[in-house]
């Protein structure tokens, strides 16, 4: 069994993104801790990329301000190297495909194994693509979380059956970024991913109120949340542990 | 020369959000369906014909031949189409592939402003909405076209984020269209992004080479010795070389933007000091740092400020069939300049960089040797740029 399943045994799991360095490395570090004593089942790591075209405007600025302060992959792995010491829970990190492809696959995902990161999330990856990177991930035990949007269709079926650690369904069109309302139908795609899988499904893009969190969490495993997060390290720079780590419990308590 | 899911040897692919899968899928029917109907084709060789002005000219140039002294050159005129530049070849034919699928609107990236104006015409002549996406930084190098998409009815984007350049603008049309998929067409500019785009642009653009070939059959009984095109993207070139890469004989040259040149930060040439990446939907060459951040890339010409490159050029690279050399901005605006002084015709900043190639070339080929450059656009838009350039404060 993978890592990442023991995240959906604490009842509705409750996913949290954030940028690593931003505002620097020290305040993410801090942030992990904040967002794990409250209740974080999983969280996404974000390894800021130059052109994140599957991100609205909050998520854009965060990476923009993390590689503007110098930060690198290699910063990055040292980060998850360090909290490693003391955090137990799953964590995956989210990038593009360029991150991991310049770096090496090879040396990418061995490190990620090293450094104990269970999955990696890649949002211009789809189906088609992931053969070149699974071959390796899957040497290193690495899951490579496949995508479901409200436009797959019929592809619900084939990207469910092939999938690992958890899916990750996109609430709505577009980037990422706080919506006021989700109207996609998503308890026919949930339905259908049932029907052909066991791994866990958690829903993001555009959730950040509990009431939100709690509506989508009902008809899936657990609930992603990044803008609303990044927005608040925006806000709080420095001191966003605290307003992170109360966000995070307010959130997993809709959850429960 | 396209293998499944679009590869060019390593390079094509579809490196995009699960959102498009669908939207791109549905593009490669869609093209597969109408690309050998013959209805299609009527109506787009007439649009081509009747309203873009093709076929466009192949023009002896016989003074900068005899100034030159060495291979005789010919202009491919793509400068005198509808709209200024080969673009209108491309945005003609997904106009009308869009209309065919039941799209009613058309959205676009641009840099220089072409591919955007030629999106505009396009979406103005056929009833549908138009937005382009363009990077702040260009709408004010390229102010005039902005105003041109604007009178033409399209809605113009400024995109901020980033380096505020055509990257920048891509990225950003991709966002766009992963929120609107449904009534939206994308009309990619280049012949890059997610596979079928490269196909579909490469075969919209491959007009060019198919006349070139039998206008210089005409001319002259036989092929040239070289086709020239500057590269940024590289839609122009693609469509120069096509008909090209099975005739072993003729060399194939891609001009790239080098900016302030090579051995600096501040270059766009892709090929000369990039390396493979994925980025934009495609596996190519790239600029970008050894951890796979993309280069904030610069040249003179905004239609050549582009991080990448096409695969099908990537890979005409890496099987040795063309060749592709960097250009600096001195030696495009002095080619800009020599074009307008000596033949009358003054060529886009970005065609400019071909036209300095030839400069380079010509005088050390034989006289009975013949090479085609292809001038991509006019050079009117660039007027006020290249006189600031040497230094004169005029705008537009």
């Amino acid at each position: 069994m993978s890592k990442i399943k023991s995240a959906f045994k604490n009842g509705k799991a409750f996913i949290p993104f954030i940028t690593c360095g931003d505002p620097d490395l020290e305040t993410t570090a801090a942030t992990i801790r904040a967002m794990v004593e409250n209740g974080a089942d999983l969280i996404e790591l974000g390894i800021p990329f130059s052109d994140p075209t599957a991100e609205g405007p909050v998520i854009q600025r965060a990476d923009f301000r993390a590689l503007n302060r110098g930060i690198t992959t290699d910063k990055v792995f040292e980060l998850v190297r360090d909290i490693r010491k003391d955090v137990r829970i799953p964590l995956v990190f989210m990038t593009y495909a360029n991150v991991v492809f310049s770096y090496g696959a090879e040396r990418f995902f061995s490190t990620c194994r090293d450094i104990e990161i269970d999955g990696v999330i890649l949002p211009d990856l789809p189906f088609e693509e992931k053969e070149e990177f699974l071959t390796v991930s899957r040497e290193y035990g690495v899951d490579l979380i496949s995508f479901i949007a409200p436009t797959s269709e019929n592809r619900i079926a084939m990207i469910a059956k092939e999938a690992e650690g958890f899916i990750y369904v996109v609430s709505s069109l577009g980037v990422t970024g706080v919506r006021n309302e989700i109207k996609t139908d998503l308890s026919s795609i949930v339905k259908v991913i049932r029907e052909n899988t066991d791994v866990p499904c958690a829903i993001g893009f555009g959730v950040s109120t509990p009431q939100q969190a709690k509506t989508m969490a009902d008809i899936s495993d657990g609930v992603i949340v990044g803008s609303a997060i990044v927005k608040l390290m925006e806000q709080h720079g420095n001191e966003s542990p605290h307003y992170v780590g109360e966000y995070v419990k307010t959130m997993k308590e809709a959850l429960r | 020369m396209t293998n499944r899911n679009g590869r060019f040897g390593i390079h094509g692919g579809q490196y995009i959000p699960e959102t498009l899968m669908n939207a791109i899928n549905e593009l490669e029917e869609a093209y597969n369906r109408y690309k050998n109907d013959a209805e299609f084709n009527r109506e787009l060789t007439e649009l081509l014909d009747e309203y873009a002005g093709r076929p466009s000219r192949l023009y002896y140039a016989e003074k900068m031949t005899k100034d030159l002294g060495g291979a005789k050159i010919y202009l491919k005129r793509e400068d005198l189409n509808h709209t200024g530049s080969h673009k209108i070849n491309n945005v003609l034919g997904q106009a009308l592939l869009a209309k065919k699928m039941g799209k009613t609107r058309l959205i676009a990236e641009t840099g220089a402003g072409q591919h955007g104006v030629a999106t505009a015409t396009a979406a103005a002549l056929m009833g549908m909405e138009c937005v382009v996406f363009m990077g702040e930084e260009d709408t004010i190098r390229q102010a005039l076209n902005v105003y041109r998409m604007r009178l033409l009815g399209a809605t113009v984007v400024p995109v901020k984020s980033g380096t505020a350049t055509l990257k920048d603008a891509v990225s950003e049309a991709m966002r766009e269209w992963t929120s609107r998929v449904a009534d939206t067409h994308y009309c990619l500019g280049s012949v890059m992004g997610p596979h079928p785009f490269p196909t579909i642009v490469r075969d919209f653009q491959a007009v060019i080479s198919k006349e070139i070939k039998e206008q210089i059959m005409k001319k002259e009984g036989r092929l040239p010795d070289a086709v020239l095109a500057c590269v940024g993207g590289g839609s122009n070139a693609i469509g120069s070389f096509y008909h090209f890469i099975g005739d072993k004989g003729v060399r194939l040259i891609g001009c790239e933007a080098a900016g302030r040149g090579i051995d600096t930060f501040e270059t766009a040439a892709t090929i000369s000091t990039g390396k493979p990446g994925i980025f934009h939907g495609m596996k190519s060459y790239f600029c970008q740092d050894k951890y796979g951040q993309i280069a904030p890339v610069y040249s003179i010409s905004a239609g050549l400020d582009y991080p990448g490159v096409g695969p099908e050029h990537a890979y005409l690279h890496d099987m040795g069939r063309a060749e592709y050399v960097a250009v600096t901005d001195d030696e495009a605006v002095d080619a800009f300049e020599y074009l307008s002084k000596t033949e009358g015709i003054i060529p886009a900043i970005e065609s400019s960089h071909a036209v300095a190639h030839a400069i380079k070339i010509a005088p050390k080929m034989d006289k009975e040797q013949m090479i085609v450059v292809t001038i991509s656009g006019r050079g009117d838009k660039d007027c006020a740029a290249i006189a600031r350039y040497r230094g004169e404060d005029i705008h537009e």
